[in-house]
């Protein structure tokens, strides 16, 4: 592929993805890296990328320390208690006691924080959460972005990163093309943060057709945040916690501020309260977990899917009493075109006005993230002021690959950060990787022209495979020889779906399906050299899926090795029905063998660091 | 709810480079047609992959012609409603028409300060000590990071 142009950058920090994650790296970089060169690389427009692309409607993850509402430690309660006993609670602690300096700034920045006008703090939505009018979130945190940055590239895939040939198992930088040119670009860089997207369009859809792209999580979160580091050899935790959302149906519009502020509340079709009705059963399963307070997320996911099995679906929301306050009604409808306004359409084009119809709920399809209420991602060092010695290798947020950090949907064990959380990571791995940087001193990195000019061939092989392909066929999509993309995504859906516990199976799995599950990814990732890509879009579309179906098969490895239940209504193993303290109150790690593609997983202890 | 373009309002931001909507879709999914061969509209743009949009109304949002609105996915959307928004720098117009004709109107802010003055180094070049950069109670911002470790179990 000679007609692609080289494009070299030699940087210092290196962020990869340019959301919530990456862009508080940039910020943070730059305070305490002057002398430094901060490079941003973006697969679209930082103006308008990542999960917060469309907006959002409230902040998730505020302390409000300095009027003593919550302080860090409560997070870290509290996001134990919702992940049912497990995260990494020094990194949550972490994030937790700086994350209030994070939403200051946006406030600074211009960002329309709510106020409570009795009281003058920020409205808040519920315990955690406070209300904004985030229309502009993302574009206003671009802004700093961008002025902190020495370079953002924008529509840069990024495919895999580079190791440094003077060291083993330290990072030298990344590669990837740009999306509307097609040029090939080398960054060499002494850091590389992954502030890349987790992953929607693993498991199939409940939508179907034309509708495909309407997900929970954003379509273009195609698991670059766990591609890139598992390709590198860095160790993964709790990739088998994917998350199941319940929201209102057909349009995936949150339920968050309907449940906190609105205080709308949930019945089954016959208008009968359900979730104490699976009291005693869930128990069972899940022994005193069920008395946490509040209810495990996944807990009250599980009463939903057995009212649902038990025949007396729909669950509705009942909104009809709280609209009827037109405060309450503005509340309800400004959620959603805040940052889903599909799910307006889908009101609106049923003539559903909430005033007078209580709107159906329903499960999503299973997303891995790192952010919300699950904690997937690489397996990262902690602060070093308290995290305990075995999660702590010298450099906070960096990854078990020297020189590579995340933040985000990329580090493992950090739940509920959210936007303003994730934020708050970018800046904790910069300040790292500053430091790293500065300790390096002048030590080079080597990135030799043989690893960089093998990745290049790589990357472009999907065009010469259609190039070559296409002329054996008359016309159409069917050919011999490759497959396309949107071929592949599916057939990945629908693996995942039925053998790794998707919708069409309840979320249910067990060993046997997840080994067949495991040898159907296989012969798809062989499959997936044969990818055709007849343009550079659809080059972006191959890499995407090259990077969710490792992602995928490092989420059926995980899930394979976990042998109980630990997040009912998340997913189930048949074959391990109960949650068992005894033997899994522990963290899962594994690493994929950049050599042999080999896994190995292991338990890591969860440490409890406060009471 | 994909997007689509007007063919009588996309001017094709006049032969620009980069044209709006291109710019700015989060998923890649508009493109030019320069010279009508792919579309038989030359100098307009369209939505190549409906069936990848997430329906978040970046490009409806930033079109200067308007020329962009959402027929929303056909798996479950019955036709004939609308949500359509007008931006200014300062806030958002939203309008909801329902299938049966009812309308709703909301107006919300969008930023508090003027586009482009966000400043990430105010009011705080001056104090930087680089030798806090291994302490990590200290962040960047001069504000509250609270951090009382009596209360950790030594472990």
């Amino acid at each position: 592929m000679a007609k692609f142009k080289t494009v070299f950058e030699d940087c210092d920090i290196l962020v990869v993805g340019g959301g919530m994650g990456g862009t508080g790296a940039a910020y943070e970089a730059r305070y305490w890296g002057r002398d430094l060169k901060i490079v941003v690389a973006e697969k679209a427009n930082i103006d308008r990328s990542g999960a917060v692309a469309q907006g959002l409607y409230a902040i998730n993850c505020y302390m409000g320390m300095r009027w003593d509402e919550n302080q860090p430690e409560d997070h870290v309660h509290y996001a134990r208690n919702d992940l049912m006993g497990m995260v990494r609670e020094d990194l949550a602690y972490d994030m937790a006691r700086h994350v209030d300096s994070t939403v200051h700034l946006f406030e600074d920045w211009g960002l329309p924080l709510m106020r409570d006008p009795k009281t003058g703090r920020y409205q808040r939505e519920g315990k955690w959460q406070i209300m904004i009018h985030g229309e502009s979130y993302k574009p206003i945190v671009a802004e700093a972005a961008r002025k902190s940055a020495d370079k953002i590239y924008n529509r840069i895939m990024v495919t895999h990163l580079l190791m440094d040939e003077s060291k083993p198992n330290r990072v030298g930088g990344a590669v990837g093309f740009n999306v509307r040119t097609g040029n090939f670009h080398v960054f060499r860089a002494k850091a590389v943060i992954v502030g890349a997207g987790g992953a929607s369009h693993i498991y199939k859809p409940r939508s179907v057709g034309e509708g495909m792209g309407r997900t929970w999580y954003a379509p273009w979160s195609s698991a670059s945040a766990y591609a890139l580091p598992i390709l590198a050899g860095a160790k993964m935790t709790q990739m088998e916690n994917r998350i199941v959302l319940c929201r209102f149906k057909d349009g995936y519009g949150p339920v968050g501020a309907y449940f906190l502020h609105l205080k709308t509340y949930t019945q089954n079709a016959y208008g009968e309260e359900y979730e104490s009705k699976w009291y005693d059963q869930t128990k069972e399963l899940v022994g005193e977990y069920i008395d946490h307070h509040p209810t495990p997320t996944c807990l009250r996911n599980h009463a939903f899917l057995q009212e649902m099995a038990a025949g007396r679906g729909p669950i509705h929301m009942v909104t009809t009493e709280a609209f009827q306050d037109p405060h309450k009604e503005t509340v309800g409808w400004e959620n959603f075109l805040g940052m889903t306004v599909g799910q307006a359409v889908v009101w609106a084009s049923q003539d559903i006005d909430p005033k007078y119809t209580n709107p159906e709920l329903t499960t999503s399809e299973p997303y891995v993230m790192g952010s919300h209420a699950t904690c997937s991602g690489a397996w990262a060092s902690g602060p070093e002021d308290i995290s305990p010695d075995e999660y702590q290798w010298g450099y906070n947020r960096m990854m078990t690959v020297d020189g590579l950090f995340g933040a985000g949907d990329a580090l493992g064990g950090t739940a509920h950060a959210f936007s303003s959380g994730s934020f708050t990571e970018g800046r904790l791995a910069a300040k790292a990787a500053v430091k790293y940087v500065r300790d390096l001193k002048n030590e080079q990195i080597k990135v030799s022209e043989g690893q960089y000019e093998n990745l290049k061939k790589e990357i472009y092989k999907p065009l010469e495979n259609y190039q070559v392909g296409r002329n054996e066929i008359v016309a159409g999509t069917v050919s011999p020889s490759y497959l396309l993309p949107i071929h592949g995504l599916q057939r990945l859906e629908k693996i995942m779906d039925e053998y790794v516990g998707g919708i069409t199976v309840n979320y249910m799995t067990n060993e046997p399906l997840l080994k067949i599950g495991l040898e159907k990814l296989k012969i798809l990732q062989e499959d997936l050299e044969h990818i055709g890509a007849e343009d550079l879009h659809q080059l972006q579309r191959a890499w995407e899926l090259k990077h969710r179906a490792i992602a995928s098969e490092c989420v059926t490895q995980h899930t394979l090795f976990r042998k109980e239940t630990r997040w009912p209504g998340y997913y189930y193993r048949g074959d391990f029905m109960k949650l068992d303290d005894e033997n899994w109150h522990v963290l899962t790690v594994s690493r994929r063998d950049p050599e042999t593609g080999e896994w190995t997983l292991e338990k890591a202890p969860v440490y409890h660091i406060v009471d | 709810m994909p997007t689509f373009v007007r063919t009588d309002k996309c001017d094709g931001c006049k032969g620009q480079d980069e044209i709006a909507c291109m710019y700015i879709c989060p998923h890649d999914l508009m493109r030019l047609d320069r010279d009508g061969s792919e579309t038989g509209h030359a100098m307009k743009a369209y939505n190549q992959e409906p069936e990848q949009c997430w329906e978040c109304y970046a490009c409806v949002k930033i079109c200067p012609q308007r020329a962009i609105e959402c027929r929303h996915y056909a798996d479950v959307v019955p036709m004939g409603a609308s949500v359509q928004p007008l931006r200014n720098t300062r806030s958002i117009t939203w309008t909801i028409r329902f299938r049966n004709g009812n309308r709703k109107r909301f107006e919300f802010p969008v930023r508090t300060t003027p586009e482009g003055s966000a400043d990430p180094l105010a009011g705080r070049t001056e104090n930087m000590d680089i030798r806090l950069i291994g302490d990590p109670t200290v962040m960047y911002t001069n504000d509250l990071h609270s951090c009382d470790t009596s209360q950790f179990i030594a472990c």
